[in-house]
């Protein structure tokens, strides 16, 4: 554990890292690259015309603010399950009601404003889930650039319909058959894209990792989850809530959730990562199952072997299938702010099915470990407390892969 | 260190031969490259994730993996070199996670007991030096710094501090293996590297034929050639070495030529 900071929310440093974690881990060829975003990212930052275009397309665009919703159904269901004083409120921050159905756009819309104000003219992409895919291919479409976005083959094949969505914005998407054919492989494949291609192109990383400072402004444009919840939360209950929840693939829902509360120290937080077949088996943990490491340009917690070998994650969902986390999360970990847990690919798949009756909402498998987490501890909190989770994406995508685990042929 | 400035003289340039460990019957691989007249060997430490690689190189990682390589065998790859080859300098070049899993010390320890001279490590760049530098330099193993065509003027001084052995410059922004710089502009940066460094600078990146080589060394104090190595070691196995000893050969053979014809015609 290291020493309490006066404040939580003033990382990273000025080389990038959180506490011990992120940095600049790239190629020589990629490093100047690197230092020419940060140097834009900081005039955006002092430019009010950027915010003011950031914020109009989140309204206009995007559909933002997402609203704040008390899951009443979900809570019933919760509190006939346990001890009559127990039974937290439950709240869910409606992320998955943006266009293209996930919190990916918010992010996606900064940085290809930025990639605009670097005079780039094409943009690339890692994606998982497809959900990062869609909405760099929509903000691409939405500003005529071309896009080429890379995917491992495996999850080509269990997220086909975000795959025929990133056609249809007309992005070309380029299969990854390298290791396990996931997410790790497409950024991998990204990366050497971006290294032979320095002078034209812009890398929308899809996640609060990479080198800095993609950590930090993946953060900033996904704070937009936090500071609506947070004013939202206030002005409906005239409080704080008391405990935080999202689901951790890279981290970047969940950190555009907890940074606007992270000063407040009443407001728990809890980040819920993929323990895929089990923690003992196959799974995508890296801050339960992992070691720090240097991967994709940061040091951050990894699933690897004793001589750094890079292991190969498993989720049942794509877009917690990484074998890192953003370096920021790794920080808040050994600081001790932010308590993280795992939720297994069965216990996701019964909180999927949980949200749907309950509450008329498919969510995505993503958001389904986080609402796992929420049933668990609503259940030991007493009944005047308030867990706000980010409900993160929707459920479009992943009903190909939850009829296949439910043993239902379509 | 000495043993590394050794090849690296102003009238014959080096050639600097990169396999990667474990990939094949790397003992006897190595013992070709010598053979073929390979001044500089380069060792590449296979990892799961090799992004600054093409696909020769990233499947010769693979096999390297799949055949069950670990740290330990490549440094017992290492000792046993240096026990059979006293004077030819030997690097290795890899990615950050390895070389850091166990602490920098412990690393930087095994390259010096191994008779290593020097190492590369493609991710770390000079701005995240602390992570592994120190360690090498107090254990006097050279840390290799790499200049590409994105490396300006204004920057290159940063790049040279720590810097030790000699200077790679990579001359196309991209992955191994891959195409070639134009040779105008691969002399334009060697002469711009020099003016700023006493290093020796080896050109590398997408050198695949003796001619290339040939040309590259006209202007630089070395020449870099993996992939076309690695794509033999794959084509051939257990027969590799004696393809790649004439292949290295007649690399060498072409930079020599290169060389004296442009003294005869001076
Ligand atoms: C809906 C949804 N939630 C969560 C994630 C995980 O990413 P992150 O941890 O960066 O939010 C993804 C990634 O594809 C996603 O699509």
């Amino acid at each position: 554990m290291i020493d309490t900071p006066n404040s939580y929310r003033t990382q990273p440093d000025s080389e990038g890292h959180f506490g011990a974690y992120g940095g600049r881990y790239v190629a020589e060829t990629l490093m100047p690259l690197v230092l020419e975003l940060e140097a834009e990212y900081n005039r955006a930052k002092a430019d009010p015309a950027f915010k003011a275009e950031f914020d109009y397309l989140l309204e206009h665009y995007v559909g933002r603010p997402s609203p704040l919703y008390y899951a009443e159904r979900l809570t019933d269901a919760v509190r006939a399950e346990c001890d009559e004083s127990k039974g937290a409120e439950i709240w869910f921050k409606r992320d998955e009601l943006n266009h293209t159905g996930a919190h990916k756009i918010n992010n996606c819309i900064g940085q290809i404003l930025l990639a605009i104000r670097m005079g780039k003219t094409r943009i690339i992409a890692e994606t998982g889930a497809g959900q990062h895919g869609v909405a760099t291919a929509t903000v691409a479409a939405r500003f005529g650039l071309p896009c080429i976005i890379y995917m491992g083959a495996r999850d080509m094949e269990r997220q086909a319909p975000n795959v025929f969505r990133m056609k249809l914005l007309g992005a070309q998407v380029i299969g990854v058959e390298s290791g396990a054919r996931t997410l790790k492989d497409a950024m991998n494949e990204a990366l050497r894209d971006w290294v032979a291609n320095v002078d034209d192109t812009f890398y929308i990383i899809g996640t609060a990792a990479g080198p800095h400072p993609y950590p930090e402004l993946v953060r900033d444009f996904q704070s937009v989850i936090g500071t609506e919840a947070r004013a939202q939360m206030l002005s409906r209950t005239e409080r704080l809530p008391d405990l935080l929840v999202a689901a951790i693939g890279g981290g970047s829902n969940a950190i555009g959730l907890f940074h606007p509360f992270l000063d407040d120290k009443d407001v728990a937080m809890l980040g819920v990562e993929a323990a895929g077949h089990g923690l003992d088996k196959q799974h995508a943990a890296s801050l339960a199952g992992g070691a720090p490491g240097i991967l994709h340009g940061n040091k951050t917690y990894l699933l690897q072997d004793e001589d750094g070998q890079i292991a190969e994650a498993h989720s049942i969902s794509a877009g917690l299938d990484y074998p890192g986390i953003g370096p920021e999360h790794a920080w808040l970990k050994d600081s001790g702010r932010v308590e993280y847990t795992s939720v297994t690919d069965t216990q996701a798949l019964t909180a999927f099915q949980l949200l749907c009756k309950t509450e008329g909402i498919i969510p995505a498998l993503e958001p389904a470990h986080a609402i796992a987490a929420v049933v668990e501890r609503a259940k030991t909190m007493p009944r005047d407390k308030i867990i706000l989770a980010n409900l993160c994406g929707r459920g479009d995508k992943d009903i190909f892969t939850v009829a296949e685990a439910l043993g239902v042929e379509l | 260190m000495t043993r590394l400035a050794t090849p690296f003289s102003p009238d014959r340039p080096a050639l600097v031969a990169f396999i990667t460990a474990g990939d094949g019957d790397t003992a006897a691989n190595l013992d070709a490259l010598v053979a073929g007249g390979a001044d500089v060997i380069e060792l590449g430490m296979p990892f799961t994730d090799p992004m600054a690689d093409g696909p020769a190189i990233q499947e010769a990682n693979l096999r390297s993996l799949g055949a069950g390589t670990t740290t330990a065998d490549i440094f017992a790859l290492a000792a046993a070199f240096r026990d059979r080859h006293p004077d030819t300098p030997m690097i290795l070049m890899g990615y950050a996670n390895p070389m850091v899993r166990r602490g920098p010390d412990w690393f930087a320890a095994q390259c010096r007991d191994a008779g290593v001279d020097g190492v590369i490590c493609v991710d770390i760049p000079v701005e995240e030096d602390a992570a592994l530098g120190p360690a090498l330099r107090a254990a006097g193993v050279a840390v290799i710094r790499l200049a590409t065509p994105t490396t300006d003027a204004a920057r290159l001084p940063f790049v040279l501090e720590g810097a030790g052995g000699f200077l790679y410059y990579v001359s196309v922004a991209g992955i191994t293996g891959k195409q070639q710089a134009a040779q105008a502009s691969i002399a334009d940066a060697v002469a711009r590297l020099k003016a700023a460094t006493d290093l020796p600078v080896a050109v590398g990146f997408g050198v695949r034929t003796p001619d290339q080589a040939a040309e590259i060394a006209r202007v630089a104090d070395g020449v870099v050639v993996g992939s076309a190595i690695v794509e033999l070691i794959a084509q051939h196995r257990e027969n590799a070495p004696q393809y790649v000893e004439a292949f290295v050969a007649s690399l060498r053979r072409a930079m020599d030529g290169a060389r004296n014809t442009e003294e005869i015609s001076a």
